[in-house]
């Protein structure tokens, strides 16, 4: 069988600035893969590159087993990529269906006179929200009322409610309280139990650790490696985060400073 | 203890909101407040404000500045602004009255002309704006200047004068005058058809911003171009639209002016462009994008053209319109910001 996507030695070149060379991985229907690395890794080069918002230089990026190379959002969308933004996730003065149907909006009635079926949008809203377990109090509050791990949710539950078959989620815990946050890996596991395989890019360890499958270590935009979650302990991955081996000599180095 | 009434559909924890609740979450209501204290004012302190021909003045000056200021509320809930749509206004009559009077073209077929001519400029503003990603409040402000310079020196070499005049005597003047330039009846009042054409625009634009698929996405460009983007609505198209609808509302504004004055100067309409502005701020339009209303708008127009003839009617200088404008538009802004900080509050 093979992968729903997979990358293999993908680059991509600014200019002169080389920000991602030779990376590889796969997703898996019904697994997490998730990107690690530091500020600067190459995580937002490659996670553009999946969207559609970037084209890669080099290497070979299939989906479902066919070589493509993206050339919008709207071309990853409709093969089924869908992106939640960490920052981008949701319009914040516009109500919660609103929001969900953004893009995708029910119509009835026949042209000059269509017009959105509003009824239509806020009950499927709730249901799909109430599906996934989201507990809203009202879908016509603006967005900008809700908390970020809940704006998070509503994002996750529009891509699972609009057949989504790859859901690439960017740093979703970043800017999040650790409970939140949670809550908010609780409906990656859930997307991910629906069968829909998932990228989760964190530089938080402990986050991906719990509901990853595969992980991807990035550094100055290369791979440190794409490890299978019985290779790897949670130690290593966050010693490998941090740098490994330069962070023990400058634990060494702090040490002997305050001896 | 308030007795507690719900259906199905409704949480238990979302209190139904009282009236006053739902009524000040609305962007319309701080203008319905503003419209109901200025018609008070001025019925009390002049005599000719509430007769049938007043209203009727009053209401015609708010009709041509509401009918491009809901256009141009459209264009600031989706995020940009149009310093060109006042003097739009001049330019639409001048080419039409140059085609009818100068080159003795059908009125109909000179409106039409004038029309694409119109869109054209709107669609230019809009693909500008989206093409240089520069703000649209400088490239407006760029095509307010040009079609100014144009009015003036087009008008100039072509009649020798700063006017164009005697639209009157070219063909299908009587047919096209009926729809855009006539009178109506009620009671013992007359009243120009503008008013109609104010009504008709506005209940379209609000039909459009609430209940169509388009409204869905002006409120989401203008809210946040980048996220919209993100889903798939074609922020661009959008975009260049509404900067269309603002110069087609200059161009209907435009129409019925030189309908009914058969003259234009050619330094017609400078100035406006603020006015419409302030009507949609007013209105509840945040200068940021994103919020707003069409009817607000109306309303907030209302306000100006009652304040206009008001202060006309009590035998003040019309130089305190200037000063009513500027208070007008502080304390709106004011309470807008108010009312985002409210609706953006972040619980985390």
């Amino acid at each position: 069988m093979s992968s729903l996507l997979e990358v293999r030695d993908v680059g991509k070149t600014y200019g002169s600035v080389i920000a991602l060379r030779d990376v590889s991985t796969v997703v898996n229907a019904g697994e997490v893969t998730c990107v690690l690395g530091d500020n600067g890794a190459g995580k937002s080069t490659l996670i553009k590159i999946l969207a559609g918002l970037h084209q890669h230089d080099s290497g070979e990026f299939l989906f479902e087993g066919e070589p493509v190379k993206l050339a919008s959002p709207r071309e990853a969308l409709d093969r089924g990529i869908a992106t939640v933004y960490q920052d981008l996730a949701v319009v914040p003065l516009m109500s919660v269906w609103r929001n969900f149907f953004l893009g995708s909006e029910p119509t009835k009635g026949f042209w000059p006179f269509r017009m959105l079926d509003r009824r239509k949008g806020r009950d499927e809203t709730r249901w799909a929200l109430a599906d996934m377990g989201i507990d809203l109090r009202d879908v016509e509050q603006p967005v900008g009322t809700l908390s970020g791990g809940e704006r998070q949710c509503v994002a996750i539950a529009r891509a699972v409610h609009f057949g989504a078959k790859v859901l690439i989620l960017d740093e979703p815990t970043a800017a999040l309280g650790v409970k939140q946050a949670g809550v908010v890996l609780k409906y990656v596991a859930q997307a991910r139990d629906r069968g829909l395989g998932v990228v989760l890019i964190t530089h938080n360890p402990h986050h991906a650790f719990p509901v990853g499958n595969r992980f991807l270590l990035l550094k100055r935009g290369r791979s440190l490696g794409c490890f299978d979650k019985k290779d790897i302990t949670i130690e290593e991955l966050t010693r490998q985060m941090a740098g490994g081996a330069e962070l023990e000599a400058l634990q060494h180095e702090l040490r002997g400073a305050a001896s | 203890m308030s007795d507690f009434s719900g259906t199905l559909t409704t949480d238990e924890r979302v209190a139904s909101p009282s009236l006053l609740t739902r009524l000040a979450v609305r962007p319309e209501i701080g203008a319905l407040i503003g419209a109901l204290v200025v018609f008070v004012f001025f019925s009390v302190i002049t005599s000719q404000f509430v007769t049938p021909a007043g209203i009727s003045t009053w209401l015609d000056t708010s009709a041509t500045l509401g009918i491009v200021a809901v256009a141009v509320a459209l264009l600031m809930i989706g995020g940009e602004f149009d310093l060109s749509a006042g003097v739009m206004t001049a330019s639409s009559s001048l080419v039409t009255a140059m085609l009818a009077v100068k080159l003795g073209v059908n009125v109909w077929l000179a409106i039409g002309v004038s029309l694409v001519f119109s869109l054209a400029v709107g669609a230019f503003n809009g693909w500008l704006v989206m093409r240089t990603k520069l703000p649209s409040f400088i490239v407006t402000l760029g095509t307010f200047f040009a079609l100014q310079g144009l009015n003036l020196g087009v008008t100039t070499l072509v009649t020798g004068t700063v006017q164009v005049s005697g639209i009157a005597a070219v063909p299908g003047y009587a047919s096209a005058g009926y729809l855009f330039a006539s009178t109506f009846t009620v009671g013992t009042a007359t009243f120009p058809i503008s008013i109609v054409w104010w009504i008709v625009v506005t209940l379209l634009a609000s039909w459009l911003l609430v209940r169509t698929r388009f409204g869905n996405w002006i409120f989401a460009v203008g809210g946040s171009a980048p996220s919209s983007r993100a889903v798939g609505v074609p922020v661009g198209r959008s975009k260049i639209l509404l900067f269309m609808m603002t110069s087609g509302a200059a161009w209907l504004v435009g129409s019925i002016n030189i309908l009914r004055f058969t003259t234009v100067q050619a330094n017609q309409g400078i100035g406006l462009e603020f006015q419409y502005i302030i009507a949609a701020v007013i209105g509840g339009c945040l200068l940021t994008g994103g919020f707003g209303s069409a009817i607000g708008a109306a309303i907030g127009a209302l306000i100006f053209g009652m304040a206009n003839q008001g202060i006309v009617y009590a035998h003040w200088n019309s130089d305190w319109f200037k000063l009513f404008l500027g208070v007008m538009l502080l304390a709106a802004v004011l309470v807008n910001n108010g009312f985002r900080a409210r609706a953006e509050r972040v619980r985390r």
